[in-house]
């Protein structure tokens, strides 16, 4: 019998079909991505059987620390210029355009106005160090309550989304919660991570 | 695949220009794993899962005494959020309208939500009113596409509009988390009760909870 003779086949196997796919899927999650904005503090939300998303424009958000510092954020780069420029000519500091560009694109923000323009000289790097006090909103100094309430001036279809750590105070709760209906929102959200709960009838 | 002519300097030997074909194939190889570096990247990167939000709607604060809603004591249930996730409630009687004596119960399954719902259920029975719709139930057959969204949102204000149905009024004390309030504000939703309030504390009330906390020398805990 005369041998079987095996062809030797090369070993390269054409890439482009991979490649495709692989760009595909990278092109995917590009698109998909957003960037989680660095927040200041690191906030553990409750969970809950609720089941409505959260919308991604004209919303902002009051998160609440563990330690009860409140910190402020506003989705919208045109609506947080107009937010700092009406502040600014409420508490009559006046803001440099460098200034307001950086607050408008900055994610999060805890500390009292008159350190404000402190937090926007760092660099953003840099503000994770930045000690944040959290925004006053006790009834002596109640700043929360301005920046809601410009923030419906500039956004008037904007919507609160409160953002509690699980084991911040409800003082703190209850406080934000007053502001709130001090300004008239008597409508807000409470930010929650999903759970399967069993329903019961 | 686009075809390179390869080989343009034949002309040393004076004789025609003779093109050396090159192969056309480029190795893909570091490509497909810069591709695929790039697609581990955006998924670690990616949240896929939005955060979910709980609306609350609260009432309008300037609202005079005789606009109130007075509340039927035998339909009210009292809910004291206390430190270390305990919960202390009570009824009012209604011939004395005093309160009941204040019990002491947790989160967990057997513990609230037991009572809410065996005390909704025995409200909705007195009352001849089977209205047993849940609504996260209903909310699951619309998704599944067995109910449609106006129905699901007719019977879901109906659970909510019931006139006989379990009112609650929640107070949470100052040593409360605020996690103790997502989770009462969930159990309202998990026992289909439409009408309840977040009402701030009393001086009286958190004295009721220390007095039923230290008479309990051992809380009941259900599991």
């Amino acid at each position: 019998m005369p041998k079987v003779k095996v062809p030797r086949k090369s070993t390269s196997v054409d890439m482009t079909a991979m490649t495709d796919v692989a760009f595909l899927l990278l092109t995917f999650f590009m698109l998909a991505t957003q960037f989680k904005p660095d927040e200041p503090v690191t906030v553990n939300a409750p969970s809950s059987v609720a089941e409505v998303p959260l919308p991604d424009v004209d919303i902002m958000t009051i998160t609440i620390s563990n330690d009860g510092r409140v910190f402020f954020s506003m989705e919208g780069q045109q609506y947080k210029e107009e937010l700092i420029r009406k502040m600014s000519a409420i508490k009559q500091v006046p803001f440099s355009e460098k200034e307001i560009k950086e607050f408008s694109l900055m994610s999060s923000f805890g500390v009292p106005f008159s350190q404000l323009k402190e937090l926007l000289a760092e660099k953003s790097e840099e503000r994770a160090k930045f000690n944040q006090s959290g925004i006053p909103s006790d009834s002596t100094n109640n700043e929360l309550a301005d920046w809601i309430w410009q923030a419906r001036l500039s956004n008037n279809k904007v919507r609160v989304a409160i953002k509690g750590d699980q084991d911040a105070n409800f003082p703190v709760v209850k406080q934000v919660i007053a502001t709130l209906q001090d300004k008239k929102v008597n409508r807000f959200n409470f930010i929650t991570n999903l759970t399967t709960e069993s329903v019961e009838k | 695949m686009a075809e390179i002519e390869g080989g343009g300097g034949g002309h040393k030997k004076g004789g025609k220009p003779k093109g050396k074909k090159m192969s056309t194939r480029v190795d893909f190889t570091p490509m497909v794993d810069l591709g695929f570096l790039l697609i581990t990247f955006f998924m670690l990167t990616t949240s896929m899962n939005k955060p979910k939000t709980m609306e609350i709607n609260m009432p309008v604060k300037e609202v005079t005494e005789e606009e109130k809603q007075k509340v039927k004591a035998s339909q009210a249930i009292t809910l004291l959020l206390a430190e270390n996730d305990e919960i202390v409630y009570y009824f009012i009687n209604e011939q004395t309208g005093e309160p009941e004596t204040p019990v002491i119960t947790n989160f967990s399954k057997g513990g609230i939500r037991a009572t809410l719902l065996s005390k909704n259920k025995e409200l909705l029975d007195k009352a001849n009113n089977n209205n047993y719709d849940s609504i996260p139930i209903l909310r699951e057959m619309y998704k599944t596409n067995q109910i449609k969204e106006d129905e699901m949102k007719s019977r879901i204000a109906g659970i909510k509009s019931n006139k006989d149905a379990l009112i609650v009024v929640i107070k949470a004390d100052d040593k409360a988390k605020y996690k103790n309030l997502v989770d009462i504000l969930d159990e309202m939703l998990i026992c289909n009760i439409g009408r309840y309030a977040i009402v701030d504390i009393s001086p009286l009330e958190a004295d009721l909870i220390k007095t039923a906390m230290a008479t309990s020398n051992s809380p009941v805990t259900p599991k």
